[in-house]
């Protein structure tokens, strides 16, 4: 069983420097509380993997505007004229990665897998200084896993062991960031007693989940 | 009927029933409102569903299930919600049917470039170069010219989306394919002639009208 905590307390474990992978597409299904303590706390310096960095005001993009990420790695900064410029300010370090190499590259990190040989990306931008594989006369490019120290992610409903499931699109990254970083911290709209949740419909299981979020107030 | 819708309806006759669709951010996503609701196609979004609905009535959005674009969608019966690992392996694996996405080039060998512009813009790539790779069949959606210049050129001189050729490109003007001769065009759009599309390629291309 989990106690559930406030996400002021939760972000104290997180240091300056952490590497933290936060769910959410565009700000849906983004743990949005979590983010507005990491923001409060001041903690900088961070690598925050994501797919996007949102809008400014919404989501990974109020980490962006406050200044506290040295370096991201996501697939789509479009939307967020913010992480452009502090870009070409030469403020923020952007690695750009294909979007299905990037959820691939965090799954086989938390799984076990070393590499994702894949064919998106190769003969463009994305394959310089990278290895390429021939297989059965097929070309691919090695993407090498990608873990991290923190993973802040958002879910419909928890039980009070930590069991997750989540809502239509708000799953995106989340339940595959679960899996690769050393500490997972989750945020649910809502806990309900153990037992509540039927065993079919857990996308998370408990035993992934290391801290508990309590519902907004 | 402008530009944009043409070239969206023109792709929309590409659609076969029954289909698994995903249409790009943009240009592309017009596509969808001509393609009929009773013949089986299912859209699908890569932030992670399959059923895409139209836009929810105002005060009916469910800000939990959106597009690629973050946009407020809802779902048609028979819909599934995936997380994204699931989304990109039906994307890598081959399970879509059809892709459209829109481009900033296309080239005489059929790669496009849609996802930066060196030293000006860089939006990154998002779902593109795996969509770009991975679809069965890939159609470039875009206007012919921006500011005058051709934008289906000899080769791409942004940086390319993917090697993988792409199937059809449908533009305001014309429609082209790829033959062993490399560029080929196939139809000319309504009321456009063989000369203004000559006169406004600057790709070199075969023509089998």
């Amino acid at each position: 069983m989990k106690r559930s905590i406030s996400p002021d307390y939760a972000i104290e474990i997180i240091p300056d420097g952490a590497r933290i992978m936060i769910g959410g597409f565009m700000g849906v299904g983004t743990p949005e509380r979590l983010i507005d303590a990491l923001v409060a706390s001041g903690t900088g310096n961070l690598t925050v993997i994501a797919n996007d960095t949102a809008l400014p005001g919404k989501g990974i993009g109020k980490l962006i505007t406050a200044g506290s990420v040295r370096k991201v790695i996501t697939s789509h900064i479009g939307l967020n004229p913010e992480t452009q410029r502090l870009m070409n300010a030469g403020k923020l370090e952007v690695d750009l990665v294909p979007q299905g190499t990037l959820v691939e590259c965090i799954r086989s990190a938390g799984v076990g897998l070393g590499a994702v040989v894949t064919k998106t990306g190769l003969g463009t931008a994305v394959a310089e200084g990278k290895q390429i594989l021939e297989l059965e006369g097929q070309l691919y490019l090695i993407e090498l896993p990608i873990h991290a120290d923190f993973a802040l992610i958002a879910a419909r409903q928890a039980d009070y062991v930590g069991n997750l499931e989540y809502a239509l699109t708000a799953q995106n990254f989340n339940p595959i960031m679960a899996l690769a970083a050393e500490t997972v911290i989750a945020e649910p709209d809502h806990i309900v007693p153990v037992g509540m949740i039927p065993p079919d419909a857990v996308r998370t299981p408990a035993a992934l989940v290391d801290h508990l979020i309590e519902r907004a107030k | 009927m402008d530009a944009k819708d043409r070239i969206a309806q023109r792709v929309a006759q590409e659609i076969v029933p029954g289909s698994l669709v995903n249409l790009g951010i943009g240009l592309p996503s017009l596509v969808a409102s001509y393609v009929a609701t009773d013949q089986g196609v299912y859209f699908q979004s890569e932030n992670g569903v399959i059923g895409l609905g139209s836009r929810p009535p105002e005060g009916m959005e469910d800000p939990d299930l959106t597009d690629a674009g973050g946009g407020f969608v809802t779902a048609v019966p028979g819909a599934a919600a995936i997380d994204s690992a699931m989304s990109f392996g039906l994307i890598r694996g081959g399970h879509i049917d059809l892709t459209v996405l829109g481009a900033l080039q296309v080239d005489s060998a059929g790669h496009l470039a849609n996802w930066m512009i060196p030293g000006m813009l860089t939006p990154g790539m998002g779902g593109a170069m795996d969509l770009a790779t991975g679809a069965k069949r890939v159609i470039a959606a875009l206007q012919h010219q921006t500011r005058g210049q051709s934008k289906i050129v000899n080769r791409c001189d942004l940086p390319i989306t993917s090697t993988r050729q792409v199937d059809l490109i449908v533009t305001d003007l014309a429609v082209f394919d790829y033959c062993d001769a490399g560029l080929r065009l196939i139809e000319l759009m309504p009321e456009i002639g063989l000369d203004e599309v000559g006169s406004k390629t600057q790709a070199s291309f075969v023509v089998a009208l």
